[in-house]
């Protein structure tokens, strides 16, 4: 009986203490940390506290999708060097799903040369370090690019230089309404999409779904264009002498090199990632729900969206997400080759100025920290919704 | 009517193969014959469609061999492999002829007219590349900033190194417990203490000299060796009972999960000292080392916990029910089990690692990306990007795709005796 009672209380101690202890020591050392960094700080004279986002940056960026120039605070410039992180990782994905998906359809190819090129394509980009490939793209191959007087003209609408590439400036009038009319023509495709559904399930009768959104895509923000006054007119890049022996391309837009090497080494490496994903979604589809499929009269196009994809999909998705994340916490190399992202923006440049090493890191850890969690709520919900409801 | 004329089969497969085999050939013999001997046989007709002539010829000849049970064993494979259907057919060659056109300007730049000899910038007179350059900084390349007559001490740590892990797998099984303690306890602190010196008659040597191939094989080694003891423990504790435990590993895990290397390298470099007392001072290397470590770390943990959380429930329930504690059935029963389910990830996190490396250069460390970097800058060396970048491209590739060969290889062994 004593020897019960004994026992319990041992498991209660016995998991206690080790709780305690590490708790505990974590304590002390966050402690021991705090005070070391309030007594250093004291020492410079600056206090903890974030008051140096309103201040005046005085640096240039030299390239950003809102407006910046030194008189601008260093809050402002933390939000430059997000967005260019956001952009480059968008393109990066954009570019990245697109080389993965064709080069992991390419693995599984009846065609020899096909697949093995496909393969040595993986192996070879996936064992480089990412940052070598930046430095290579950026340093040797974009360098290898004439000046602007002997550009590569691509039919005199855009050029690429050693100085970046320029393309034709798009000049809107009443964007806004062009705008609108993009939502309007989305929303009509949800209902169109939920209305075929329904018509499907209850009545089965099968819409051209893909055609009508496609008309609706097209045809709406048309007739914005048609009725409403929207414009558009291009702007296109002209050479443009400064000096003697320097020329340049003004009245464009140019997409600078930094950008151009960032996104094509980060798409070419995560491709190889979403390449192995594909392979491995598709294969893992059993060949008796191809033959099913087959059996019951579905043609190869119908077998492969309606019964191959969705459940290849369901492999494909969760790690795909994973590499995106991945690629957008490695655009952050970024600031390797001085493409103005976040980290080379604010936890470089400010932090050089400002001194406030412990606040700029802790505000740049933190963001990329809450867009990784994000997705990951995002993608649970995502896997919920998607996981196979069995009854 | 007219189509079954045209279709190629068995019983006609005197006319078709020898005129598919004329067309490809031909097709083949004018992309040649341009790549290499830089004549266009078909120059006479049009620009355009000369240029394309390859491709036309090689897909009508394509066409006509493409014989179904010819009974030739050859011309069988043949269509089963590259040329099964026209889409096929067109990949093939358009495959092939890009391999060909590429191949040519590759070598010449690579090899046939590249300068191998001299001494300085002048002696690359070629069109190709300037392997010189690569030859006259190879022992900053593999050695960093170390000083030139106290580099046989790296060579040998290395050897030494090598040279143990080498006779570790010969040695009888009752040696080779002692001999792998000793390979990653005691050998650790001989080899940093031949490679920084200062005692038994050795020349002090700075970590901030370190540099080269060498530091990334230094930094990926130590990182290995305590990454992966702390990722067994971070995933253990995720997967504790006791709920402190658990969410202080979760919160450990997904915060280093969630920020990019880049950031945690400049926080070991610039934060981090603002938490130590005022005159102490870690060194930049070690700070760093200890930055990776955790990082990756947190990556090891959760492949791990994949491990563990595919070990069936009985596994434990056995190892309890034979009266074994927490740490008796965790090291003798799950986790072997465990780490070899995740070989395949253990090993990309390894990779993950080596590859990650280079990135040190941020916080001032000069590996061999990073002395490339000073390498190309070197007024007599400029425009040596293309080169240095091939050549630690090179490096890095022959590295990283021997370690994924090798994992492979361990998974299937490993596999086989289950």
């Amino acid at each position: 009986m004593n020897l019960k009672k004994l026992n319990i209380e041992n498991k209660k101690i016995r998991d206690f203490i080790p709780q305690a202890l590490t708790v505990l020591a974590l304590l002390s050392v966050i402690f021991y940390f705090a005070t070391n960094a309030q007594i250093n700080m004291g020492n410079r004279g600056i206090s903890f506290g974030f008051g140096f986002l309103s201040q005046e940056a005085s640096f240039d960026i030299a390239f950003s999708l809102i407006e910046f120039d030194g008189s601008y605070s260093y809050g402002r410039a933390f939000l430059v060097g997000l967005l260019n992180t956001i952009l480059v990782s968008i393109i990066g994905i954009f570019l990245a799903t697109i080389i993965g998906v064709i080069v992991g359809v390419a693995r599984l190819s009846s065609n020899y040369l096909i697949a093995k090129t496909a393969e040595w394509y993986v192996e070879i980009f996936r064992n480089i370090p990412l940052i070598l490939q930046i430095f290579f793209w950026y340093f040797a191959a974009l360098r290898a690019l004439p000046s602007p007087e002997n550009a590569i003209n691509f039919y005199d609408i855009s050029y690429l230089t050693i100085k970046g590439w320029y393309i034709p400036k798009f000049v809107w009038t009443n964007f806004d309404i062009f705008f609108y009319s993009l939502i309007l023509a989305f929303i009509s495709i949800y209902f169109l999409n939920r209305y075929a559904k329904k018509q499907r399930e209850e009545f089965g009768k099968i819409l051209p779904t893909f055609t009508l959104s496609l008309g609706i895509l097209i045809s709406i923000p048309l007739l914005s264009f048609l009725l409403l006054g929207v414009s558009l007119s291009f702007n296109y890049p002209e050479l443009k002498q400064l000096s003697e022996t320097s020329y340049t391309y003004v009245n464009g837009v140019s997409i600078i090199p930094e950008l151009i090497a960032l996104a094509l080494a980060l798409s070419m490496y995560t491709a190889t990632f979403i390449a192995e994903n594909v392979r491995a979604g598709v294969m893992g589809v059993g060949k008796g729900q191809k033959e099913a499929a087959a059996s019951i009269g579905l043609n190869k196009g119908q077998i492969l969206k309606l019964v191959v994809m969705p459940q290849a999909l369901r492999i494909i998705i969760p790690p795909t997400t994973n590499q995106y994340l991945n690629l957008t916490k490695n655009s952050s190399l970024a600031a390797a080759i001085a493409y103005p992202d976040m980290v080379l923006v604010f936890a470089k440049t400010a932090l050089m100025q400002t001194g406030r090493a412990i606040e700029i890191i802790s505000i740049t850890m933190l963001t990329y920290l809450s867009l990784s969690i994000s997705i990951s709520i995002l993608m649970n919900w995502y896997n919920k919704k998607m996981a196979i409801k069995e009854k | 009517m007219k189509s079954t004329y045209l279709k190629p089969t068995k019983d006609k497969i005197n006319t078709f193969l020898p005129l598919g085999s004329i067309f490809v050939i031909f097709a083949f013999l004018d992309i040649l014959t341009n790549t290499f001997l830089n004549r266009n046989i078909t120059g006479f007709l049009p620009q355009t469609l000369s240029y394309f002539i390859p491709l036309l010829f090689g897909y009508i000849g394509f066409y006509l061999i493409r014989i179904e049970f010819s009974g030739i064993r050859f011309l069988d494979k043949l269509n089963k492999n590259i040329n099964s259907s026209n889409f096929n057919a067109f990949l093939t060659l358009l495959i092939l002829f890009i391999i060909i056109k590429a191949i040519s300007p590759l070598m010449n730049w690579l090899i046939l007219e590249a300068n191998f000899a001299g001494s300085s910038k002048d002696d690359c007179t070629g069109n190709g590349a300037c392997w010189v350059f690569i030859k006259v900084w190879f022992n900053r390349l593999m050695y960093g900033l170390y000083p030139d007559v106290e580099q046989w001490r790296v060579n040998s740590a290395f050897i030494l190194l090598f040279a143990l892990v080498g006779i570790a797998f010969f040695v009888p099984q009752k040696i080779k417990k002692y001999f792998i303690i000793f390979l990653l306890f005691v050998y650790p602190f001989i080899g940093i203490k031949l490679l920084s010196g200062g005692s038994f008659g050795l020349v002090y040597v700075e970590t901030a000299a370190w540099g080269g191939l060498s530091l990334t094989f230094i930094i990926s080694a130590f990182a290995i060796l305590f990454c992966f003891p702390i990722g067994v423990f971070l995933a253990l504790g995720r997967r504790s009972s006791l709920p402190a435990i658990r969410y202080i590993s979760i919160g450990f895990i997904e915060l280093w999960r969630g920020v990019p290397l880049i950031t945690v390298l400049f926080m070991a470099a610039v934060m981090f000292p603002m938490f130590l007392p005022d005159g102490t001072f870690i060194d930049k290397l070690i700070r760093v080392l200890i930055a990776i470590t955790l990082f990756e770390a947190a990556y090891m943990a959760e492949v791990v916990r994949g491990g563990l959380q595919a070990l069936p429930k009985g596994q434990y329930e056995a190892a309890k029910s034979l009266g074994m504690g927490y740490w008796r059935m965790n090291v003798l029963i799950i986790l072997p089990q465990a780490l070899k389910l995740v070989i395949p990830g253990i090993a990309n996190t390894l990779l993950a690692l080596v590859k990650d490396t280079p990135l040190i250069f941020v916080v001032g460390l000069m590996e061999l990306a990073g002395m490339i970097g000073l390498a190309k800058t070197n007024p007599k060396w400029l425009g040596m990007a293309m080169e240095g970048y091939v050549f630690a491209g090179l490096v890095f590739w022959v590295i990283c795709y021997a370690m994924s060969r090798y994992s492979q290889n361990l998974e299937k062994k490993l596999s086989t005796e289950r």
